[in-house]
């Protein structure tokens, strides 16, 4: 049996904690990743997804819990100290590259992820540029001519798929999706997530994809986990997993917490 | 002519500060106040070690030094007191008045005519040229460092925690120590400025540095609205461009006749109209689609 990637024992997160307007956000969560696991996670608005992947990224301090990523105790590491082990798509465009540098550079930044940077050595080096061209051609969306440019010119949809190669040209422990198709178009959204699909399957990443498309859910990965009010209410993998349907979903959700699905956000999308 | 050469003799040391300056301005987006208190920091170091003997290089760079210190204190105040940064740099200067004054000892250290300074080293010319020459190779040397420095894997990642901290941070960037060592870089060079200065004018004062980030600003924003969307060694290049052309703006006020005792007003005044320029810009295009948009329907309902 190999070691977990990623366990997160007895998590709770709370917001104002200890005022009128407490919100308990997660409420005791355990999850254990193993390797090669592409977890999908749903849930409605509130139910605690954004607040698990900002826990497990270490962009939210942890209140009680523990969180270890490939045995490593990670619960009070800065992001910056996690980076190592980790990476993350952010759910908006903006948020995941540098926009006033070009795309060879916030490639090369992505490739230096959790290592030390001198002062020295050429930020972008010569041999590289193969590699982030070869990269770039593999998304077939015509990008590999444009590593000089800088990537705020990109649309939202191309520089989300650059901040995927980002994320993965140097291989993480764990990859980190945060909605990270919620901001593009319904077309730009299918195509990021087959290139999502296609990179994880190829570099056998294990993933955390949090998602409020369900048929996304549905249709990616190898495990799905739904959220509600802070606590695990679905957890499917394997066989189960590949032929399930929408209806299912709802059915487990409703033996699970012993009520009916009623988030429109969910049911709608 | 001689307006000419002094604008570009004068010039070139302040490109030095502007360039300084556009490092937090642009780089970081902070208007770091610190420049106003290392900049007569430079000169009252690098003053005080001439009297005492030292030489004019090693005096240059302590002041340096003591630049660099000063923008560690305003960086590390902003990323780890998490003091907003209008604020760290107002707090900084504050402080740097009192010891601007220990270290002169007086509020003006005049450094005697006999004394070795950066301008001494050559003999060439009258003083103006010398200052141009002497200005010129630190100008050279400076950029060359910033280009080489920005472009490496640390300068990189400076350049992206000033851009997207959260990208940054995510690529195992620790962002506070990029920008506090952008912090202390920047002030080094505004002291250097501020030593240079001083041992051109034969003094360092404890006022010198009142108004000095408006002028750096204004040679920044001169240099953008000359030239806009440039790579960052060429951007360093025009600042000094901008700097020059804002000396000569100066130099023919002056000229004209213009109470002296009237120079910050008008500093202040030049520079509020050249951030507002590219507003005021975009409103005149607007209005003038408009009435080409009007003329258009108007036509065509005729």
């Amino acid at each position: 049996m190999s070691e977990p990637v990623l366990e997160v024992k007895g998590l709770h997160q709370y917001f104002e904690k200890g005022t009128a307007n407490e919100n308990h956000a997660l409420k005791g969560i355990d999850l254990t990743l193993d390797p090669g696991e592409f977890v999908a996670i749903i849930g409605g608005n509130g139910a605690g997804k954004s607040t698990l992947l900002n826990s497990v990224a270490g962009s939210l301090p942890v209140d009680y819990g523990q969180i270890k990523i490939d045995g490593h105790d990670v619960t009070y590491q800065s992001v910056a100290k996690r980076a190592k082990l980790i990476s993350r798509v952010f759910q908006d465009p903006k948020q995941g590259t540098a926009t006033l540098l070009t795309v060879e550079e916030n490639l090369s930044l992505a490739l230096k992820r959790g290592a030390r940077r001198n002062f020295w050595s050429n930020g972008v080096k010569r041999n590289e540029r193969d590699l982030f061209r070869a990269k770039l051609a593999s998304l077939d969306l015509g990008l590999e001519g444009r590593l000089s440019a800088e990537i705020g010119l990109l649309s939202g949809g191309q520089r989300q798929a650059v901040t995927l190669l980002m994320a993965t040209i140097k291989q993480p422990s764990l990859l980190l999706l945060d909605e990270h198709t919620a901001a593009l178009d319904p077309k730009t959204s299918a195509t990021v997530m087959e290139i999502t699909d296609k990179i994880v399957h190829e570099q056998n990443l294990t993933t955390l994809m949090i998602t409020h498309n369900m048929a996304d859910a549905l249709k990616y990965g190898n495990r799905l986990i739904m959220l509600d009010h802070g606590q695990i209410a679905v957890d499917i993998k394997g066989d189960q997993k590949k032929n399930l349907t929408v209806s299912d979903l709802l059915e487990l959700f409703k033996q699970q917490s012993g009520a009916a699905l009623t988030d429109d956000a969910i049911l709608l999308s | 002519m001689d307006i000419l050469t002094s604008s570009i003799s004068l010039g070139f040391l302040w490109s030095i500060m502007a360039i300084g300056v556009y490092l937090t301005f642009r780089i970081l987006d902070i208007a770091d106040m610190t420049a106003e208190g290392s900049f007569p920091l430079g000169a009252a170091i690098t003053a005080h070690a001439l009297t005492t003997g030292i030489g004019p290089v090693v005096a240059t760079l302590l002041g340096v030094a003591g630049g660099a210190l000063a923008g560690f204190v305003s960086g590390f105040m902003t990323t780890k007191l998490h003091i907003p940064d209008l604020l760290s740099g107002i707090l900084t200067m504050t402080g740097l008045y009192s010891i601007n004054l220990f270290v002169m000892g007086m509020a003006n250290v005049p450094i005697a005519g006999t004394t070795k300074t950066m301008f001494t080293l050559l003999q060439i010319g009258d003083s103006t040229t010398t200052t141009i020459v002497i200005g010129g190779i630190v100008l050279a040397i400076v950029i060359a460092l910033l280009v080489f420095f920005f472009n490496t894997e640390m300068g990189l990642a400076a350049r992206a925690v000033g851009n997207n901290e959260d990208m940054s941070s995510a690529n195992g960037i620790n962002a506070d120590a990029m920008k506090i060592i952008v912090y202390m870089i920047s002030n080094g060079l505004i002291a250097l400025s501020g030593s240079l200065m001083a041992q051109t004018n034969g003094y360092a004062d404890i006022s010198m540095g009142i108004g000095t980030i408006v002028i750096a600003l204004a040679a920044i924003i001169i240099a953008e609205i000359l030239l806009r969307h440039l790579s960052f060694g060429r951007r360093l290049l025009t600042i000094i461009v901008g700097a020059i052309i804002y000396r000569l703006i100066i130099a023919l006020v002056l000229d004209w006749g213009v109470d002296p005792n009237a120079l910050r007003l008008f500093y202040a005044l030049m520079l509020t109209l050249f951030l507002a320029l590219p507003l005021i810009q975009k409103k005149i295009a607007q209005v003038q689609q408009r009435h080409r948009n009007t003329k258009q329907i108007t036509e065509e309902n005729k």
